[in-house]
């Protein structure tokens, strides 16, 4: 059972993103999450979808992300403080709220589960391509349109003049 | 437990095995490397290079490794402690992990450490986490030179990671399998489909030199080397990213640059070159235990130090690219090349599928005019022809145009 630990870690990563002030190291919490998040796929036999997950998220977005923290050089710690009022309670009671929600869904279908563990071909390539250029082949091309659409019109955004 | 046993029959010794192999082969290279980098660039340069310790001063680097132990370790007062100390393990660590899936033998029980499905893709993406290290260090180090080292770095590898996975993707449209091991046993068959005792390398074909191409320029620059070396630009940047590193914290940035630079060169060997396989059809039945153990790993061996001499021959023969140069060279010219490589690839796979393996000559010719015209397309797109040439610059504090008057001053004559 590899589970426990790597989403143990998974969740101390992402308490880590909002609980630090620094913005790197929230960033840097990120993509260890993202990491973790990854070695739970592969522990499920899905190595596409965690290599994915580590290309696109921990080797791209993030480093964006990081190049963006750093252009900017917030350093003041201190616009990341919050004020401790009735609103910071509130919400802390309302994640538990939906904590317990979704514990409460998930937890006792989980138990009942034997061996978390998919058939040894469910997540390679040639089945996911597969699926993708057959099943699924109408909701990838959309996908891929409204991708090409975001990068037109951001170079639009970015750009006064062609 | 017999440790022999262990090594031999337990899948987990297996595997310990497999990554301590490579492991310890990399770091006995990184010296000779060091000495062999500084040797070959200094006859380059015309110059002597590092000869007095030891025969031809091969145990330089173990002078300088020395000298380097015990320099003082200067931690400035101001820095992010943490992510200041973390980040030169974090730039060593993907470059050894890079290697994880790449074969240096045909023995699946000695190489590659792990023969996962996705190889290359896993090649990839832990080249891309070779920044973080770069970048942490940069920002660790509360120094403005640093700061910018991080920033060239980060930028110049969000750039260049997208050429190099869609060079890589037309290899693995052609091997029809992401594994690397099958990338290999691909190339082995006979050239072309047809010269049966000459294997076919990726890098005979013409999609394949193409992509070939582009992953060396984005190679060299995720090492961040010369050209491409912004990051640590001496000249404009004190050292880049590693200025405030001192003693074995710049040592270790420093090997984890030699061990990339090594891996990249094997996969790059492993998918352009054939990897293990010697080019000629050899009989490697009889030999035994010696083809896979001995021979074949030498013959890989031997890629990836042409692939480093090829990187010192650039370091010594290129200058440092300016910043916009390099991005404009990354988005507009090998992105759009290596798509258009990806497509062409395609249809000399169909053509393949039609026609049987003679189509493909035919291919080349429409694939070498096709790529031709794109390539002279998009020069034409993205570099109007000079506006500077035939503008015409009229200077507001001069009336007339300055004709050059020869005096006659009488020094230098006699």
């Amino acid at each position: 059972m590899a589970v426990v630990p790597l989403a143990g870690l998974a969740m101390l990563a992402a308490i880590g993103v909002i609980a630090f002030k620094s913005p790197v190291r929230s960033a840097l919490c990120l993509v260890l999450n993202f990491f973790m998040l990854a070695f739970l796929y592969f522990s499920l036999n899905a190595e596409i979808l965690g290599i994915t997950q580590v290309v696109v998220y921990a080797g791209a977005i993030m480093v964006l992300f990081l190049f963006v923290i750093m252009l900017l050089n917030s350093g003041g710690e201190n616009i990341l403080g919050e004020k401790r009022d009735l609103k910071f309670g509130g919400g802390i009671l309302l994640g538990l709220v939906a904590f317990g929600l979704i514990a409460g869904q998930a937890f006792f279908p989980l138990l009942s589960i034997a061996t978390p563990k998919a058939d040894d071909h469910f997540g390679s390539p040639q089945a996911i391509g597969l699926n993708l250029f057959t099943t699924y082949a109408w909701p990838f091309e959309v996908a891929s349109i409204l991708l090409l659409v975001g990068i037109v019109g951001s170079i639009l955004l970015a750009k006064r003049k062609l | 437990m017999d440790i022999h046993h262990f090594f031999t029959a337990e899948p987990a010794g297996q595997a310990l095995g497999r990554v301590l192999w490579v492991v310890v082969v990399i770091l006995t290279l990184v010296p000779g490397l060091i000495w062999y980098e500084r040797r070959l660039l200094s006859w380059m340069q015309d110059r002597i290079g590092p000869n007095r310790v030891g025969p031809k001063g091969l145990l330089q680097p173990i002078a300088d490794g020395v000298k380097l132990f015990f320099k003082e370790d200067i931690t400035p007062t101001l820095v992010d402690r943490a992510i200041y100390f973390i980040a030169p393990a974090i730039a060593l660590f993907p470059a050894f992990a890079l290697g994880g899936t790449l074969p240096w033998g045909p023995d699946l029980n000695w190489t590659p450490i792990s023969n996962a499905n996705i190889g290359i893709l896993f090649a990839l993406a832990v080249s891309s986490l070779g920044v973080y290290g770069v970048v942490l260090a940069g920002y660790g180090s509360d120094n403005k030179y640093s700061l910018m080292g991080g920033l060239r770095a980060s930028a110049q590898l969000i750039s260049y990671e997208l050429a190099m996975g869609m060079s890589l993707a037309a290899i693995a449209l052609i091997s029809g399998s992401l594994r690397m091991t099958d990338m290999v046993a691909d190339q082995t068959k006979p050239l072309f489909g047809v010269v049966p005792f000459i294997s076919n390398w990726n890098i005979f074909t013409p999609w394949g030199l193409i992509s070939a191409a582009i992953f060396l320029v984005c190679m060299v620059a995720e090492t961040n080397r010369a050209p491409f070396d912004l990051p640590e630009a001496e000249n404009e940047l004190i050292a880049g990213y590693h200025t405030e590193y001192s003693s074995m914290k710049f040592a270790v940035f420093f090997m984890g640059e030699y061990a990339a630079m090594f891996v990249f060169s094997g996969i790059f060997a492993a998918v352009f070159l054939g990897g293990y396989d010697p080019l000629i059809h050899i009989p490697t039945a009889n030999v035994g235990w010696l083809w896979p153990l001995i021979f074949a790993p030498a013959v890989f061996l031997t890629k990836c130090f042409l692939g480093i001499s090829l990187y010192i021959w650039l370091r010594g023969s290129l200058p440092r690219l300016r910043y916009d140069q390099l991005m404009s060279l990354g988005w507009r010219s090998l992105l759009p090349l290596a798509v258009a490589n990806f497509v062409l690839a395609a249809f000399w796979m169909l053509a393949k599928e039609v026609a049987g393996p003679y189509a493909g000559f035919g291919a080349w010719a429409i694939a070498a005019a096709v790529l031709g015209g794109l390539y002279a397309a998009l020069s034409r797109l993205f570099n109007p022809k000079n506006v500077l040439a035939d503008r015409e610059v009229i200077f507001v504090n001069e009336a007339a145009p300055r004709t050059i008057e020869l005096v006659e001053t009488g020094v230098g004559q006699g």
